[in-house]
């Protein structure tokens, strides 16, 4: 007896300390990452691309970093922050004794270059190194789009390693910003060496440093030794440029590469049989929509507006027309951003209730008195990353509405057109198909751009409601995150009680990659950031 | 001769001008707004209108037209709308690898065209003659596409014969000089470099080549067999000459016009018409590059890869006139 329970221990012990020496990563090895297209340049200030970013995310630190698999801030270049009763000030306190690629200190000056390089009105103030700003640069797009010139007074450096950002008005997602790809903080000295030619020359304070870059090929990479997060696992990291998405696959097959970017749906269920490769997957940080022309009165009877809501099957969009690579959705924000309200309850698929619903508002003769028989339906021309394909979902809800009785005509544009027109909400558009990638995992990056048409004439849906304005401006305004939490999911409960738009599916990204490729995790932002993976 | 090649570049002058024209207006005519694709879902209208302001979007056409020439006369194409590169740089950086795949291509397609179309005119309707006429006819109607992932699967995945993929290696370099990697290769004696660099190419060059060697040995086929009809023929067959003194010497010298100016014209088509071929094996060369840069809407881009492609095409064309003169000189020069 006491032989076998020697035995039972000893094999216990091993088979823990076997699991536990397997888990260990290892150093060394080069990674070779399988992407559809090249960047367009890596200087993050001015880059808008998926492409351009996941290499900054490697090369580059911003003041505050998003956790591993969340959008949650975690300290990065700045290892805190204080932020003043009014919210007006923040101020932020520099890890110490980090260089960038090229020697150079990393410090509040450079902070202040870095940010005070995108603005167009440039009050700043350094503390000891007076670089000077080049001249003529092209508009910083993601600065301007995130309306930080509208948001940020000035930045001062008060000391070596402290740096002082005053506001112009409270702005809640403030930091979720600052940690956006476009904030990293880069060389001064390096940029201003290399002028127009640091897109194609990046020196950031990142775990990786640029080595080479061949046009519409490869980008070479390789580990920062000095890098103050820990010297990271890989000798190096290749980003190979496979514009065909089934040649791709075939190259991860083959064993060339070892993650595979965005494959055919098809080829993950070849991945899912082959030994040698796994999966890794994630909610893509979007959402897909069907809304409706809010200028026209026959759409203000929120009735009718919550009859196509239950008319259409968004289950059997989401498994044929998104293969399974897509969850409904309920809300209209992601179920991986913080201030998701899981209860709410949608609205389900009931054409029966649909038809009542249009009965007793009387859609019938509000249609007549608008001079029509059917409503039209824009449909996107492109696959985008919320919907692989507006075409076909939208002659999915075209026989959705046929069986509660509404016919429908599908509209499209070339893809430039189809924005503008539906910028300024066409008469002839009765619904519409668009949808909205995040980009700083706040809520106010979808909720207020998405649906506060009282805010900003540039939303697209164009609803205006008192009710929900407030409460965006208040979440804007509020200082904590229990406070704001609370605003969104009241926020989300009018959505659905109002149906400003149908809210139709979150897209599921899933990647293949090779079985030795350890920890790579795919983030909601979707940035790719290969610090701490390591090869078997 | 001087004056004949002298008179051949003058009239590139005009060419060039209606081919500038041509393409500016065409792309102008596309559907479609750079800024509006550029800011996408997040545009709003201010930033569009100072996007379009700071591309210079928002002058007239002529006057846009009037920079593009005036530009272009100096050299400079100007920069691409989403990178802000200089065309120019960005041409430089991908048209040798077209080149590089178009002359393989062209290689492949002439060498065995040529010998294709020789032995089958020699042989009229033999076994040979038929076969290899049924494989040029599959030749020109063979999807490229489906070619190229066909060979990818056979001889990259199962046998391991080839790469999939790319001009090189990831773990090999190439210095780069004229950036194209064989010559480059050898050049620098980098015999490794070489090695990878001609096994790269083999797949791209010979999918790329099959219509034009299709193309090739039919119109070599017909030309001798034409040629072989004729008296001069039959003299040297009866004056005892061997067989390849009369084919060679005596027929394919004059067999050749025909096919030298449409080795000229599909040499012209493939350096622009590579794009299929590029994209499907990431072959990083300047028509994936242009394709691109029309799903941007990056008028510049397209306007300045599309000129230089058209440039290019008319100078090869005056090189096969230049040489159909020297081959045969029955033509008048001038």
């Amino acid at each position: 007896m006491f032989k076998k329970l020697t035995l039972a221990f000893t094999l216990f012990v091993f088979f823990f300390a076997g699991m536990a020496f397997a888990l260990e990563p290892k150093s060394g090895g080069t990674l070779v990452f399988g992407r559809g297209g090249d960047s367009a340049g890596l200087d993050p200030a001015f880059e808008t691309d998926g492409n351009s970013f996941m290499i900054c995310d490697n090369v580059y630190d911003q003041l505050i970093l998003y956790a591993d698999e969340s959008t949650d801030l975690i300290p990065g270049l700045a290892t805190s922050w204080d932020v003043s009763w009014d919210g007006l000030t923040y101020t932020f306190h520099l890890r110490k004794g980090v260089k960038f690629h090229d020697g150079t200190v990393m410090n509040s000056d450079a902070v202040v270059f870095s940010i005070g390089r995108m603005m167009k009105e440039k009050v700043v103030k350094f503390f000891k190194d007076k670089w000077d700003f080049p001249e003529n640069q092209p508009a910083a797009e993601y600065w301007l789009s995130m309306e930080m010139e509208n948001t940020i007074g000035s930045i001062e450096a008060v000391d070596e390693n402290t740096v002082v950002f005053r506001l112009k008005r409270r702005e809640a997602p403030f930091l979720a910003n600052i940690a956006m790809d476009f904030a990293a903080i880069v060389s001064p000295a390096a940029v201003l060496k290399h002028g127009e030619n640091f897109r194609s020359n990046p020196v950031g304070t990142g775990p990786f440093k640029f080595v080479e870059w061949i046009k519409d090929d490869r980008i070479v990479l390789e580990a920062n030794p000095d890098y103050w997060g820990g010297h990271p696992y890989l000798d190096k990291a290749i980003f190979r440029v496979i514009p065909e998405n089934s040649v791709r696959f075939l190259e991860l097959k083959t064993g060339n590469i070892d993650i595979c970017q965005f494959p055919n749906p098809e080829d993950i269920e070849l991945a899912k049989k082959d030994s040698g490769l796994k999966l890794v997957s994630q909610p893509g940080m979007n959402i897909g929509y069907v809304s409706f022309n809010h200028t026209k009165p026959l759409w203000q009877d929120k009735r009718i507006r919550q009859a196509l809501a239950h008319a259409i099957n968004k289950q059997s969009i989401v498994d044929n027309i998104y293969y399974g690579l897509g969850q409904v959705a309920k809300n209209t924000i992601p179920p991986t951003l913080w201030g998701y309200n899981d209860d709410i309850i949608d609205h389900d698929y009931n054409p029966e209730k649909a038809k009542k619903l249009l009965e007793q508002a009387d859609f019938a003769g509000k249609l007549k008195e608008a001079g029509q028989t059917k409503i039209t339906l824009w449909s996107m021309p492109v696959a985008r990353p919320y919907n692989p394909n507006g075409m076909k979902v939208g002659e999915a809800i075209q026989a959705d509405l046929k069986k509660i009785g509404v016919d429908v005509e599908l509209v499209t544009f070339e893809w430039g057109t189809y924005l503008k027109k539906q910028r300024t909400q066409d008469p002839s558009m009765d619904l519409f198909q668009l949808g909205w990638t995040g980009d700083n995992g706040d809520p106010d990056n979808f909720l207020a751009v998405l649906l506060d048409g009282l805010a900003d004439p540039n939303v697209r849906t164009q609803w205006k409601n008192e009710e929900y304005h407030d409460l965006i401006v208040k979440a804007k305004q509020a200082v904590t995150q229990a406070e704001r939490i609370n605003l969104y999911r009241k926020a989300q409960e009018l959505i659905n009680q109002e149906v400003p738009l149908i809210n139709l599916a979150h897209s599921l990204v899933v990647w293949p990659e090779k079985k030795r490729v350890m920890n790579f995790k795919l983030h909601p932002t979707a940035s790719i950031r290969l610090h701490k993976v390591w090869l078997q | 001769m001087a004056k004949f090649i002298f008179h051949r570049f003058l009239s590139l002058i005009p060419t060039i001008l209606g081919i500038s024209i041509l393409i500016f207006f065409m792309v102008h005519l596309i559907p479609g707004d750079p800024a509006e694709m550029m800011l996408g879902e997040r545009a709003s209208e201010q930033s569009l209108k100072e996007l379009r302001k700071d591309l210079g979007l928002d002058k007239p056409l002529y006057v846009q037209y009037g920079l593009f020439l005036s530009r272009m006369i100096k050299g400079d194409l100007g920069r691409a709308l989403k990178t802000n590169e200089k065309i120019t740089t960005e041409i430089i950086a991908r048209f040798p690898a077209t080149l590089e795949l178009s002359i393989a291509a062209i290689i492949i397609a002439t060498v065995f065209g040529m010998l294709a179309g020789i032995i089958s005119a020699t042989r009229q309707y033999s076994i040979f003659d038929y076969v290899s006429m049924v494989f040029s006819l599959i030749g020109v109607s063979m999807p490229i596409f489906w070619l190229g992932l066909v060979l990818m699967i056979i001889f990259s995945l199962n046998l391991g014969w080839l790469p999939l993929s790319g001009r090189l290696s990831y773990h090999i370099s190439v210095e780069s000089i004229t950036n194209l990697y064989i010559l480059d290769s050898i050049l620098t004696q980098n015999w490794e470099g070489f090695k990878d660099a001609v096994w790269h190419i083999i797949m791209p060059a010979f999918t790329l080549s099959t219509i034009p060697m299709a193309i090739i040995a039919r119109i070599t086929r017909s030309s001798m067999l034409e040629v072989l009809r004729q008296d001069y023929i039959r003299t040297a067959k009866a004056k005892g000459l061997s067989p390849f003194t009369v084919y060679f010497k005596h027929g394919l010298k004059n067999a050749l016009i025909p096919v030298i100016t449409i080795i000229g014209l599909q040499f012209g088509i493939l350096m622009g018409g590579a794009i299929l071929t590029e994209t499907i094996f990431a072959w990083p060369g300047i028509g994936k590059w242009i394709l691109d840069a029309v799903y941007a809407r990056d008028f510049n881009a397209v306007q300045g890869g599309t000129m230089v492609v058209a440039a290019t095409f008319v100078f090869i064309n005056m090189m096969v006139d230049i040489l159909y003169a020297w081959v045969n000189p029955r033509i008048k020069m001038g």
